[in-house]
């Protein structure tokens, strides 16, 4: 097999040249990366979370590092999806990869109002449905911990979205499997986990919490054998195509996810500490399938 | 144009024990920098493996003709206690020239800082002198032993000092120093937040426009995150990319 096509796989609709992708709110629109990288190199962006009407986010501090990893309590800090549809589509639409928008609501009804819109634009293969975000009071996570909240929202949206349904899970539940067969059964087409794990950091001297909101999302390597745990969990237990996401710095650990059964990876935190790492590790996979003589990437998903 | 590249040091000059001066080498012709911009400096690997995130430092100096640039660091936890041990020939890697700069303005400019605050002033100054602006600078510091550059600021500008315990100069904060009734066309201020907003409550009454240097915490430096929002007449804004430097009256709560 041609080289290049080692690499392609199939979300769906949705052709990606490779597996990586980078992940939701940790590569903004994509242009800001263009010093780095070129986006013709990655199989897809997800951008920034995408809600109905323009939100201000959480006050100042919304980051603490951690031991390998941050917290973060950003808070669907967007202007909207008029504005998304209007200002940042078309600095987007003619990029040569795959730009996948993150939507986010606090009620059902925002959910499919924000699908509705980016349903109308053409280059916009697939959505990414943020069911996962810790950090916001309403919603959000709500939708994510629930499995009929998680039908419901997810059979809503699918009625009125007719491309591709990526829904991204959180971890900050007991049962994971519980959630993506909701998911599945409401028509979802692929599943993208996991979103942040819920946590907090205290300075002892100041006797305060480090972030505005108390509670924020954890992100880093840290996450990381949380986040295999649930890849191996769901993709044991359901038919759809998984996305893996948590922790990923480098080649080895996007090729565990794909061992463990993710068709396609989400690089994050990575992102803000070397910039041009997505494209790195693009290439670091096509370089392990030659030294491993695979026939295609997917020769190994799910063999763990 | 953003770049993330690796740096050469050429020399690590300490100051006191927690503070020093790092001098670093481009391979290639520094892109132009602008006063007040700053980089994201990448402290891993061997250095230390616990520090996880880059550190934004501002550019202390920059020198176009050796492609040199100078950063002052103060050690406030554990990345700028491993950045203290770099030395002659390590590389570092940086991302820069991040963020926007100060606005430069009018004939006659006061420039103030605190501390290792005062980071970006000295480049600030080569700046103003290139424009034959007028300068005062007044710096604010501990005691007599954390008062660097001194000969440089003195042979760009009108240099006034105060030290907390009076072991040089004026005895006393920046605040309370005469100079400060002048009048200016512009004050630039950078060091504690405290000390900037004394400032700019000061500059606010006489009228002149103030720029103040933010710290806020960074994930990415690069405007991608939303981490580092401050709280604007205009919303929130992005630290790292809208600022770090700021109008004072623009921002909430100065
Ligand atoms: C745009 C910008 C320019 C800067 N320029 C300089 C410079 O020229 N020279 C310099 O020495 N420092 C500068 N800083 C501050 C510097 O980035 C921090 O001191 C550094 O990141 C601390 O890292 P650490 O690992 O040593 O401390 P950590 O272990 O991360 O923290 C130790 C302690 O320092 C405090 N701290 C951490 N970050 C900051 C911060 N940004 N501001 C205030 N307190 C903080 C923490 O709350 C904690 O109590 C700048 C910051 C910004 C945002
Ligand atoms: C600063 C920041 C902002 C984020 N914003 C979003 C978001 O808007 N929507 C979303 O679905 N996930 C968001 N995430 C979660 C990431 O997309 C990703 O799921 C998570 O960080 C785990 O991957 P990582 O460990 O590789 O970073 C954000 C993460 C970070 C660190
Ligand atoms: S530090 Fe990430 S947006 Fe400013």
């Amino acid at each position: 097999m041609n080289n290049a096509k080692k690499l392609e796989v199939q979300i769906k609709d949705m052709s990606m040249r490779n597996p990586v992708m980078t992940a939701s709110g940790t590569f903004g629109y994509g242009y800001d990366y263009e010093d780095f990288l070129s986006l013709e190199n990655l199989g897809a962006i997800v951008v920034k979370a995408t809600t109905l009407n323009k939100r201000e986010g959480n006050p100042y501090p919304r980051m603490a590092e951690t031991p390998s990893g941050m917290l973060n309590a950003v808070g669907l800090q967007n202007n909207g999806v008029e504005y998304f549809c209007n200002k940042i589509y078309p600095k987007l639409k003619d990029k040569k990869t795959n730009v996948i928008v993150n939507v986010s609501g606090s009620t059902i009804e925002e959910y499919v109002e924000v699908a509705k819109y980016i349903n109308t634009l053409p280059n916009i293969p697939a959505i990414e449905l943020n069911i996962s975000c810790p950090n916001v009071k309403e919603g959000g996570m709500a939708f994510g911990t629930d499995p009929s909240m998680t039908q419901r929202v997810v059979s809503q949206v699918r009625k009125a979205y007719n491309k591709t349904l990526i829904v991204k899970l959180s971890p900050n539940v007991t049962n994971i499997v519980e959630i993506a067969q909701a998911a599945e059964n409401a028509g979802a087409d692929s599943l993208s986990l996991i979103n942040t794990l819920l946590g907090m950091a205290v300075d002892s001297e100041k006797k305060t919490a480090l972030l505005s909101t108390i509670t924020g999302g954890l992100s880093g390597p840290a996450i990381k054998p949380v986040a295999l745990r649930c890849v191996w969990q769901v993709a044991k237990q359901t038919k759809l195509p998984i996305i893996g996401i948590g922790g990923i710095m480098n080649t080895q650990d996007a090729i565990e996810f794909i061992l463990v059964g993710a068709t396609a990876v989400q690089v994050g935190t990575a992102n803000f500490i070397h910039p041009s790492i997505s494209e790195e590790i693009a290439k670091g996979i096509a370089e392990y399938v030659d030294r491993h003589n695979l026939n295609h990437i997917t020769d190994i998903r799910g063999i763990i | 144009m953003k770049y993330c590249k690796d740096f050469t040091v050429v020399s690590n000059e300490i100051i006191t024990p927690s503070l020093f001066i790092l001098r670093l080498q481009y391979p290639e012709a520094l892109p132009e920098i602008k006063a007040g911009q700053f980089v994201e400096i990448l402290v891993e690997g061997e250095r230390d493996k616990d520090v996880f995130l880059r550190r934004p430092i501002s550019f202390h100096d920059v020198n176009y003709e050796t492609n040199q640039i100078a950063l002052l660091v103060q050690v406030v936890g554990k990345g700028t206690a491993s950045l203290s041990k770099a030395k002659k020939g390590d590389k570092l890697n940086l991302i820069f020239p991040l963020g926007n700069g100060f606005t430069i303005m009018g004939k006659k400019v006061l420039l103030v800082g605190g501390g290792c605050g005062a980071a970006p002033l000295l480049y600030l100054l080569r700046i103003l002198k290139q424009q034959n602006i007028e300068t005062h600078t007044l710096i604010g510091c501990k005691d007599v032993n954390h008062l660097f550059s001194k000969s440089e600021y003195q042979s760009l500008s009108s240099l006034y000092i105060t030290t907390e315990d009076g072991s040089y100069g004026e005895k006393g904060f920046v605040t309370s120093h005469p100079i400060l009734q002048q009048t200016y066309d512009a004050i630039y201020c950078c060091g504690p937040t405290p000390m900037l907003k004394a400032i700019s409550k000061h500059a606010k009454e006489k009228n002149i426009p103030c720029f103040v240097s933010l710290e806020h915490s960074m994930a990415c430096g690069i405007g991608v995150c939303l981490c580092c929002v401050v709280d604007t007449q205009q919303g929130n804004k992005r630290t790292c990319v809208t600022g770090p430097i700021f109008l004072s009256t623009d921002l909430k709560d100065f």
